[in-house]
């Protein structure tokens, strides 16, 4: 059974450059120079998934969405 | 008198119970002054290289625990306690108690609040952020409500030590309520300024308010409790308690009318504090 | 009538075609267009067409897929396989909108067919109610071509010509307003034309009051009524394999006036507007697409054959159709700048990193056109700008300022090394590229 493939989202609209997911996932969360966040491309290395969704339940805005990758998308 | 006696005394006499009561009220109180200013911390963003964004958060969360906890023992305790007619449902549904039924409805009001608002943060991505946030303001009423709710209900409002305590948390929420708002560039100014007048205002009111009502004598008279009540409370105080008839101790039953030499009477706990 | 009908024979055996002679050439929508400004009537347009043919339900989006007719609004989007998605998404039933609301400044294409055309569009409109099971068609349009479309929508409701109502909804006049997610939320009530971020759920699948919602562009619906008159394989005889048919492009810069031509796709740019090779000489860069568009080097834009394909090689689009040609007497980068600084206000300042880098890039640029030596990390930073940008709003707004910039750096590169080593070019010449009058911006 494959494991599946996740990736970051962030709704743009309504983030407002809080930075905790940066706080708790620096190896795939960047912050550009006025505070919003930027993921690496690609998936997150799956024994940081956990972290992911830590940082998606901790964001005060609820911006952050786990998605699950199609794993022909992730392979590119 | 050392301590093991005082807990041995208060347990023959229960008055266990009410020592329960007072401190894990006193200290829920001083959990939900924490929980709040923590909560306007993480709200406004404040950090430092020690202290990240997401410890705020946490913090906040583990005190609003532990102060849950203090008020649910709070809680079992006063309705444990026969020694007032509090009675379950008077945690939960506010100003139905027979004993100082405004003060401590206070006390079940909020309780519901604070209730409404952990419940609503368990469920945050459920209910979406808009819903959330506006239960979650709630909690600026919760705090001068339970402050309301421990000059009014507690013994102890004149006790030196507490006094101190409840000046504390009142100017720590104040000045956690000036932070939030000189911080909230998103609302309008006339709403921030009136975030900071209206919690002034509170604050003077609490001052006020304890200065003309728990700590001038005759409180517990003037508290609110029915005739009926103050009488029933009376007649225990002048009978042996419960649990020393249970024991079958050798206090002696006191002739009518006479008030036995117990630590402290009921009525007279509340006097003894004037 | 016509004196003469030819019975088209089609793959879908479809006998109720138009009995009037298909467009030969490259004229099909402008085909008898008065020239006065005139709108064209219904009966003169029933005249013209005949009536409307029906169709089959999903035979007619087989027949959208034959054609590879493509969306002009801007995005180029395969029109059948649109359809074919409102419909599956059809728990609800949905909502077909009529995009004409044509926020970029450089294009007239659409307004031209609402108010001259309105027919055309309200053809294609209702076509594609029935093909994807809506009964409401909504022409969002703006608010000054508002009365023409009421019109033209009572005159075919007397005749009760269509079999769902048509509403008329009035597009603000801002940018981002043809945006498909701020259409959507304008006709909801929302004003101001705002996107919504959309990439977990569409609007096809949740748009106008929670219905799949079709958004096409009204040049689109105008093809799709000929189409249905005259079949895909008709108007597949024009244009190439991947970019069939014709397309309206407003061009400005070649003519004393700005004007709106009918071009059949794959044919070179420089055939289209008669200019040879010589055209270098007077043209410093061509705009093609819109504001949101990219630059590309005269020579380039003169040879290639005009088609979607082409013009993403060079880094650009055709976009909205828009074809401006920069004279040599301007200077290109004072014109970037001042479109940079239009589109900063036209965001919908929702997203931080949109809000914010927009607001650096047009310093950026405004710096390099004016006040050059002040421009710190030199030209470096620009690039960087666009790069922080790109793919990080709810929309498409920034990728586009992205791509405008970018590739201005890179075909006027020659007059940005010149201001960065000898300062500003102090141009006089009038501005060139056109941008609606400054208004006082209301609050969000």
């Amino acid at each position: 059974m494959r494991q599946p493939h996740y990736a970051l989202v962030v709704n743009p609209v309504v983030c407002d450059g809080s930075g905790v997911c940066a706080e708790l996932l620096p190896e795939y969360v960047r912050l550009d120079p006025w505070g919003y966040p930027i993921f690496q491309a690609g998936e997150i290395a799956p024994h940081l998934v956990e972290h992911a969704r830590r940082a998606v339940r901790s964001c005060p805005r609820l911006a952050l969405t786990l998605v699950k990758l199609d794993t022909s998308v992730a392979r590119q | 008198m050392n301590p093991s006696a005082i807990l041995l005394g208060a347990a023959s006499n229960g008055k266990a119970l009410w020592y329960l009561t007072r401190a894990t009220g006193i200290v829920a109180l001083v959990l939900l002054t924490g929980t709040v200013v923590i909560g306007v911390v993480a709200s406004v963003g404040w950090t430092t290289e020690r202290w990240p964004r997401f410890l705020s958060q946490t913090v906040h969360r583990n005190l609003s625990l532990f102060c849950l906890g203090f008020v649910a023992v709070h809680v079992v305790s006063t309705v444990s306690d026969g020694y007032v007619p509090i009675g379950l449902t008077d945690a939960f549904v506010p100003f139905l108690s027979p004993y100082r039924p405004l003060w401590v409805g206070l006390g079940a009001l909020a309780f519901d609040l604070l209730l409404a608002v952990m419940i609503t943060s368990a469920l945050r991505h459920r209910i979406g952020f808009s819903a959330w946030r506006f239960v979650h303001w709630l909690a600026y009423l919760c705090w001068p409500i339970a402050m309301f709710h421990s000059l009014g209900s507690g013994s102890d409002t004149s006790l030196t030590l507490v006094l101190v305590i409840d000046a504390l948390c009142t100017a720590a929420v104040l000045f956690a309520v000036i932070w939030r708002a000189l911080s909230g560039r998103t609302f309008a100014l006339g709403r921030r300024v009136a975030a900071v007048v209206g919690a002034g205002i509170i604050s003077l009111a609490m001052v006020v308010f304890a200065a003309f009502g728990p700590l001038r004598p005759g409180w517990s008279h003037r508290a609110g409790s029915s005739t009926a009540v103050r009488a029933q409370v009376a007649d225990k105080s002048a009978a042996p308690t419960t649990s020393s008839a249970l024991l079958g101790s050798s206090a002696p039953v006191p002739a009518a009318g006479v008030v036995p030499p117990t630590l402290f009477t009921f009525s007279e706990r509340a006097g003894a504090n004037q | 009538m016509t004196a003469t009908s030819l019975r088209i024979s089609s793959g879908s055996g479809d006998p109720q075609r138009s009995t009037r002679t298909p467009p030969v050439g490259a004229e099909r929508l402008l085909l008898g267009l008065p020239q006065s400004g005139e709108p064209v009537g219904l009966i003169q347009h029933l005249d013209q067409w005949g009536t409307l043919p029906l169709w089959r339900k999903s035979s007619f989006i087989d027949e959208l897929d034959g054609s590879g007719l493509r969306g002009h609004g801007g995005g180029w989007f395969p029109v059948g396989v649109k359809w074919r998605s409102v419909r599956r998404a059809a728990l609800r039933r949905p909502v077909v909108v009529a995009n004409g609301a044509e926020g970029e400044p450089a294009s007239a294409k659409d307004r031209l067919l609402v108010r001259q055309l309105p027919h055309l569009v309200l053809d294609g409109a209702v076509l594609a109610a029935s093909s994807v099971g809506a009964t409401e068609v909504i022409v969002y349009v703006p608010s000054s071509s508002v009365a023409g479309m009421k019109r033209a929508a009572e005159e075919r409701l007397r005749r009760g010509l269509d079999p769902c109502g048509i509403d008329v909804v009035a597009a603000p006049d801002r940018f981002l307003a043809g945006q498909e997610s701020a259409v959507v939320n304008t006709i909801n009530g929302q004003p101001s034309a705002r996107p919504s971020f959309v990439t977990l759920r569409t609007v096809r699948e949740r748009g106008v009051n929670g219905r799949p919602t079709l958004v096409q562009n009204v040049e689109s619906l105008a093809h799709v009524s000929l189409i249905a008159r005259f079949g895909a394989d008709w108007f597949r005889r024009v244009g190439t394999e991947r970019s069939p048919g014709t397309a309206l492009l407003t061009v400005t810069g070649r003519w004393p006036e700005p004007r709106i031509v009918e071009v059949p796709l794959g044919v070179r740019l420089g055939d289209i507007l008669g200019l040879g090779p010589d055209a270098t000489r007077s043209i410093a860069g061509v705009l093609l697409g819109g504001y949101g568009g990219g630059w590309v080097a005269t020579d380039e834009a003169m040879a290639q054959p005009l088609t979607e394909e082409a013009a993403r090689d060079v880094g650009s689009s055709i976009g909205a159709g828009v074809v401006a040609l920069l004279p040599h007497d301007v200077c290109p980068l004072l014109e970037v700048s001042r479109v940079a600084r239009y589109l900063e206000g036209e965001g919908a300042g929702q997203c931080g990193p949109c809000v914010n880098g927009l607001g650096v890039l047009a310093d950026a640029l405004e710096l390099l056109a004016t006040q050059p030596g002040r421009l710190r990390n030199g030209i470096s930073a620009i690039p960087k700008l666009c790069g922080l940008v790109e793919g990080r709003g709810a929309c498409r707004h920034p990728d586009g300022v992205a791509r405008f910039v970018r590739t201005a750096l890179r075909v006027f590169e020659n007059h940005t090394s010149l201001h960065l080593q000898r300062g500003p070019c102090h141009s006089t010449a009038p501005p060139f590229l056109p941008l609606p009058p400054a208004r006082r911006r209301s609050t969000r």
